[in-house]
């Protein structure tokens, strides 16, 4: 199988995060990491090359720094890397992240695409889904169970509520992939050692342009949501605070 | 174009889902504040006793959106039967609930339709004729107001719980069945039976009071600090996603969007950061205690406590004081 992962980098989950002068976006001198769903479709997509053969390839668009994420997905075990390298690949809005995909991926027919079900950024939870359509191809979303059949794949979605449903569909295809599918694991030193080897290509801003289209949706203002509640703070030492709180859970709240 | 706002329901299995109530208050409300008129679609095979349910809000019309092929959920039968249905119907909105079934479909219908969908809006503005939704961005630490860039019909999908079902606006609405148009073939994906894993053992729907432990928690061997201030309390424990993930509580603990959705008289999470995919599950707890160290944790948005402190200090203090004043 030849199978595609796209992964996003995004900010690390306990970073503090400050808004720009403008408060359009976050600033962006802070840690980052691969997009916690992102590192399941990947740990699947080796696993996936692993049972049944094929390649894999890691897929990121962003700045430089995103490269790290495709270094690591590398050091894993994925076969080779592109870059959508450019500031302004971070900015698009899912559909045209879909595109500039679409158009670095041309002429590659990948078997099988997987990718995070939604990011920890934008939380939008529509980039594999509109790569699909823009592929023509099917897709299928939050999906907790992979297995090759004989002319596709059989797979196990999660619906809410501990529901689940079992489909199948044909190759190729675009799955997102849940969170808790498999189970992570670590790049060894020999792993990062011939990740420095292998090939990674990247894709200029200039090659893509061509593809996008209008932006259709823009954030005007991004801000610290107000609390929705009188919410009764508690600080200070801790034998301090736990006393506060059962008093309050007493007298206050009668929850106790 | 219509100055209507477009409200697809969802059903599965002739089971309406309740979401759908919420997304017609959130029309309502837009509508209040726009003068469009409310409309709802249902897509579906014989679901005429389920528009009939929706018909008991307040609309204009509830159209039954009837195709043999809608019988089983397919995202390629719903894109064909929904693009075809708004491109006759022209609204300047439309609105979906957040379900998991509607992120399966609704982008690729924004797509197929040349537009854009803004996702999970927990709210709306409407300031100088500019219709904004605001978003959760960066797991609940910033908001975000969102406006669209081209042309209507502008489509939406509507948080769970960002809207009151119960507060819809009654009324009298008539219902009318259209044919659903159906797709170039046969849909590529082939459903099977929905089904749940091994009976749930555990309740949480009915707990008083839940413990719910989080990422902050940071390692399995700290797990025993949870068990001993639920048992101090005698409540149960629960858990976000990644915990359960890691193997640390079973599944059937988890509360969220995909887990249980909890409304116990006392919460208390521990080390929970307060993704909106948990924060769905709990919202309606009476009594919403956070414990967490970092004091913009976004769960604080929506407790009435807010402990900003190590949880490895304060919760076997807490433990402590819980049994002392239950011996009291």
């Amino acid at each position: 199988m030849k199978i595609l992962v796209c992964i996003k980098q995004v900010p690390q989950k306990d970073a503090p995060l400050r808004l720009n002068e403008q408060g359009t976006w976050i600033r962006d001198d802070v840690s980052w990491e691969t997009n916690e769903p992102d590192a399941y479709a990947l740990e699947e997509a080796l696993r996936q090359k692993e049972k049944h053969g094929g390649e894999v390839t890691a897929l990121t668009a962003g700045p430089a720094r995103a490269a790290q994420v495709l270094r690591e997905a590398l050091a894993k075990g994925a076969d080779r890397a592109i870059h959508l390298e450019d500031d302004r690949f971070a900015q698009l809005d899912a559909g045209n992240t879909a595109r500039a995909m679409a158009a670095a991926i041309a002429g590659e027919n990948f078997d099988l695409i997987v990718t995070g079900l939604q990011s920890d950024d934008f939380g939008a939870a529509q980039t594999g889904v509109l790569l699909a359509e823009i592929l023509g191809i099917p897709h299928a979303t939050i999906i907790i169970g992979i297995e090759k059949a004989e002319n596709g794949l059989k797979l196990k979605r999660e619906l809410e509520a501990g529901h689940y449903q079992y489909i199948e569909m044909p190759m190729p295809a675009v799955l997102t992939i849940q969170s808790g599918i498999n189970k992570l694991r670590y790049a060894t030193l020999i792993g990062i050692k011939q990740a420095k080897t292998k090939p990674m290509r990247k894709v200029a801003w200039a090659e893509i342009e061509g593809k996008l289209s209008p932006h259709m949706q823009k954030i005007e203002k991004l801000y610290v949501p107000g609390s929705q509640k009188q919410t009764k703070k508690i600080e200070g030492p801790a034998a301090q605070a736990a006393k506060e709180l059962v008093e309050y859970l007493k007298n206050e709240a009668r929850a106790l | 174009m219509a100055d209507t706002i477009l409200v697809v329901a969802e059903q599965r299995e002739g089971k309406l889902n309740r979401v759908s109530f919420e997304t017609i208050a959130a029309a309502q409300a837009i509508a209040r504040d726009t003068g469009w008129a409310v409309e709802v679609a249902l897509p579906g095979a014989g679901i005429g006793a389920q528009a009939q349910e929706l018909a008991g809000k307040a609309a204009t019309h509830v159209y039954a959106l009837e195709g043999e092929a809608l019988q089983a959920y397919t995202s390629d039968a719903y894109v064909a039967a929904l693009k075809a249905f708004i491109q006759q119907k022209q609204p300047r909105l439309v609105l979906f609930p957040h379900t998991y079934q509607v992120r399966d479909f609704a982008p690729r219908l924004a797509l197929a339709l040349d537009r854009t969908l803004i996702s999970d809006a927990t709210g709306y503005k409407y300031e100088g004729g500019k219709l904004l939704f605001t978003r959760q961005m960066f797991q609940g630490k910033f908001a975000a107001d969102v406006s669209f860039g081209g042309d209507a019909p502008w489509m939406a999908t509507i948080q769970i719980g960002a809207f009151r079902g119960d507060q819809a606006a009654p009324g009298q609405t008539p219902v009318e069945t259209v044919a659903a148009a159906g797709g170039d073939g046969a849909p590529r994906v082939t459903p099977h039976e929905v089904f749940q894993e091994a009976k749930q053992m555990v309740d949480l729907s009915q707990a008083e009071t839940i413990v719910a432990v989080g990422r902050g928690i940071r390692e399995q061997k700290n797990m025993p600090l949870v068990e001993n201030l639920a048992t101090a309390l005698g409540g149960e424990i629960g858990a976000s996603r990644p915990i359960c993930d890691n193997g640390w509580l079973p599944l059937e603990r988890q509360i969220g969007s995909s887990g249980q959705t909890v409304a116990p008289r006392l919460y208390i999470g521990l080390g929970v950061s307060g993704a909106i995919q948990h924060i769905v599950g709990m919202k309606g707890a009476r009594t919403i205690v956070a414990i967490n160290k970092d004091p913009e944790a976004p769960i604080f948005e929506i407790a009435d406590v807010a402990v900003v402190g190590d949880l490895f200090q304060v919760v076997p203090a807490l433990t402590e004081e819980i049994k002392k004043a239950k011996s009291s």
